[in-house]
């Protein structure tokens, strides 16, 4: 990655196309002032109606607010707990919009649990919005949320340099965090990385060009976010479509012309699918040519990625729940694969750990073989390790009481992505990337 | 929104925003059918529940709804609701359960509250029926950007055998793979709307031509003014000294309870015009009409935790 890669380019210079829904994680530690971005992104773009805004401005007034406006950082507190203490317990979703897109922000509180709750945001974002106080520069929290970023193929990372008015020569301390990113962007892998020089608390380049950044000639925020498209690897991928239900009504079909229908249905994760291609089942090989796509009673000739359908074949093959349906070769299915986890329960995991895992609709028994090593995200090394606790990222090799149709996650999040729940109390473990490997 | 023709005589899918959405919400509900023994869906006639039986039919088309609605009436539902409620349950051939708060005042279990608000009664005989109907899953219509505490739920939101919510111990949610498990005597809350907005479903009340009761259009009702809210007075609203009972053009933008849902001036009198006016609002649907969400910064959070919808 060379540093053209970070530098913003032009808005002309980027693709015309846009999709309609952007999903948005936000990561920072408590004084970065992510709070107060957000409250100013739902501000500035109009996103903030009269009541909730006067009740924002009471709450200010209480507590001693003596800025314009409000203090918008508590637009987005949500528990009492939250109030009182002035933290963020757990991911909040908010909704904001502009003419052209409508974005779900996944605002994901710093500390703590900060591991656990980055990697919930992060794994449905197609960006990541990463927080950075001018003042200090990029730190190692700042590392620690690009290596998850990462590690999760979330496809664009947005650092947002903020408190830009608080620091005396801001060109150059914008110019060093561009080449510390350099250096960490190289380190983890990311694919795509921006930077802009914000203010939160004044509205600098979030939604209005700054006039105190003179030297700085790329987009605002949100006129960045406005260009950068959703994982495109979805679309472009081979198809795959796991099988929630087989839709069969028989006699209590809603027309009794359709008393034979047999259809399978789920939600695309990758590629498309065409009336008149041919399908294979992941776990039997079995072959047939898809022969209808209904979406409710429409039918349709293609459907792509993203889109909850319902598929009727040619043939009248053993698929159930669980089963993968795929374009060309089918994933080979394996008892066995090394993993990353993204230990997210306090009960700490031992080798020999008796697990469940839901890959796509299949929810199997699974052991834990033993944990190689982990990355420690504060330094950003890889160590040997024994066990894994909360907020580890390890290397593990897990298998499977039934073999899982398993893709390495760098090729497609959604068929390398599982999660490990616990058999007892049903409580979700951890986050698995397949095939992943730590890096440093 | 729907089928844009990309190539000449292919119809193609776009993944619009209202496609991803319905698309999403249609995925969950699938994931509970398929892994939860005894769903249920709430169902008031509110235009949220409206949208998410609509979705639920869609799911499973052309397979029945599987599984029974389940309404807490308050007693001071609008009738017109009501009827339409009941027209719709018939419509589908689906079963309805109601649990009526009524019938908890009247042999004391409950007791009515000093301001005859009835919505923060309606926690105690929904838990009630969802234990007598050994319910596993039950589906809310809830969206996220309704209110602060709800920004925090997730879409499968476990509930403890006392059918409270424990928001500082969710269960991290990733990717699209949803954890339904849970213990003998737990449920889940299961909100296939959470990343709805007001407009969102508005629009796809248009594009999908989805009947609403009535009141959510303009019409002429006779109303009074209380606390900036414009009630309609009746039974359940007592005309008090100086308020001035008047015609105006009105429509409802949240249907619940009639002595704490208030109406707003509107000539909406279509879908078209009622987006219209949602887009330009400058007042969230719960501030607009719901005197019981004014209570306090936290008025839904705690009736959340204690196992409200």
């Amino acid at each position: 990655m060379t540093t053209a890669d970070i530098l913003p380019g032009r808005l002309e210079d980027r693709p015309a196309r846009t999709s309609t829904l952007l999903r948005l994680a936000t990561a920072g530690s408590v004084d970065d002032g992510k709070s107060t971005l957000i409250g100013r992104l739902l501000h500035d773009t109009k996103s903030v109606l009269a009541d909730q805004l006067a009740s924002v401005e009471a709450a200010s007034r209480k507590r001693g607010w003596k800025g314009e406006l409000a203090d918008l950082a508590l637009l987005t507190d949500g528990l009492r707990a939250e109030r009182e203490q002035g933290i963020t317990i757990d991911v909040a979703y908010r909704y904001f919009a502009t003419a052209d897109r409508s974005y779900v922000l996944a605002d994901t509180p710093g500390h703590v649990q900060y591991t656990r709750n980055t990697v919930t945001g992060a794994s449905t974002a197609d960006v990541v919005v990463v927080l950075v106080d001018a003042r200090n520069g990029v730190v190692e929290q700042t590392r620690r949320h690009l290596a998850i970023a990462a590690l999760l193929r979330v496809p664009h990372v947005v650092v947002a340099l903020n408190k830009i008015d608080l620091v005396e020569q801001p060109e150059a301390v914008h110019a060093q965090v561009l080449r510390d990113l350099e250096a960490v962007g190289e380190a983890t892998g990311l694919r795509d990385l921006h930077v802009v020089p914000v203010s939160a608390l004044l509205g600098d380049n979030v939604v209005t060009p700054s006039e105190r950044t003179p030297w700085y000639s790329g987009p605002t925020l949100l006129e960045l976010l406005e260009t950068l498209e959703p994982s495109e690897d979805l679309l472009e991928g081979p198809f795959r479509m796991p099988v929630q239900l087989v839709i069969r009504p028989q006699q209590g079909a809603v027309d009794p012309l359709l008393v034979d229908y047999r259809g399978y249905a789920g939600m695309i994760a990758s590629g498309a699918v065409s009336v008149g291609d041919e399908v294979s089942v992941a776990s039997s090989g079995m072959r047939s040519t898809v022969v209808g796509i209904d979406r409710a009673g429409t039918s349709v000739d293609r459907a792509e990625a993203g889109l909850s359908v319902t598929l009727r074949l040619a043939d009248e093959l053993d698929i159930s729940r669980g089963d993968l349906l795929a374009g060309g070769d089918a994933p080979r299915e394996t008892d066995q694969s090394s993993a990353v986890l993204c230990w997210l329960s306090p009960q700490a995991l031992r080798p020999g750990a008796r697990l469940l895992v839901k890959h796509g609709t299949r929810t199997v028994q699974a052991r834990a073989l033993g944990i190689r090593e982990r990355l420690d995200v504060s330094s950003l090394t890889v160590e040997p390790a024994e066990i894994a606790e909360l907020n580890d990222l390890v290397q593990v090799d897990l298998a499977f009481a039934q073999p899982l149709p398993l893709e390495p996650y760098g090729l497609t999040r959604e068929g390398g992505s599982f999660i490990v729940i616990d058999p007892h109390d049903g409580t979700t473990l951890a986050a698995g990337m397949v095939g992943a490997e730590l890096r440093a | 929104m729907t089928a844009t023709a990309q190539h000449p005589g292919v119809s193609t899918e776009h993944a619009s925003l209202l496609d991803a959405l319905e698309s999403e919400a249609i995925h969950i509900i699938r994931d509970v059918v398929a892994e939860l023994e005894r769903p249920v869906m709430l169902f008031s006639g509110g235009k949220d529940s409206v949208v998410m039986l609509h979705l639920a039919a869609k799911a499973l088309w052309p397979a029945p709804v599987p599984f029974p609605v389940l309404h807490v009436d308050t007693g001071h539902n609008f009738p017109e609701v009501l009827e339409f409620r009941d027209r719709t349950v018939e419509k589908l051939g689906i079963e309805l359960v109601v649990a009526s708060v009524q019938d908890y005042i009247d042999d004391g279990r409950l007791q009515e509250r000093a301001d005859g608000t009835r919505n923060p009664l309606q926690t105690v005989p929904l838990l009630d029926a969802i234990e007598a109907g050994r319910f596993d899953a039950v589906f809310g219509g809830g969206r996220r950007d309704e209110d602060k505490a709800r920004a925090k739920e997730r879409i499968f939101s476990l509930r403890n055998a006392f059918g409270h919510w424990d928001p500082k111990n969710q269960r991290p949610e990733l990717w699209h793979l949803y954890n339904t498990r849970h213990r003998p005597g737990e449920h889940v809350r299961v909100f296939p709307l959470s990343n709805w907005t007001e407009l969102d479903v508005w629009r796809y009340i248009a594009r999908e031509g989805i009947e609403l009761p009535p009141l959510y259009y303009a019409h002429q009702r006779e109303v009074i003014e209380r606390d900036g809210m414009l009630l309609h007075p009746g039974e359940h609203v007592e005309v008090r000294e100086g308020e001035v009972p008047q015609i105006r053009s009105v429509r409802y933008r949240t249907v619940g309870d009639m002595s704490c849902t208030g109406a707003v001036l509107s000539d909406a009198a279509d879908v078209q015009a009622v987006i219209a006016e949602v887009a330009a609002t400058t007042v969230t649907e719960r501030g607009a009409t719901r005197a019981d969400d004014r209570l306090s910064e936290a008025a839904m959070e705690d009736r959340k935790k204690e196992g409200y919808f």
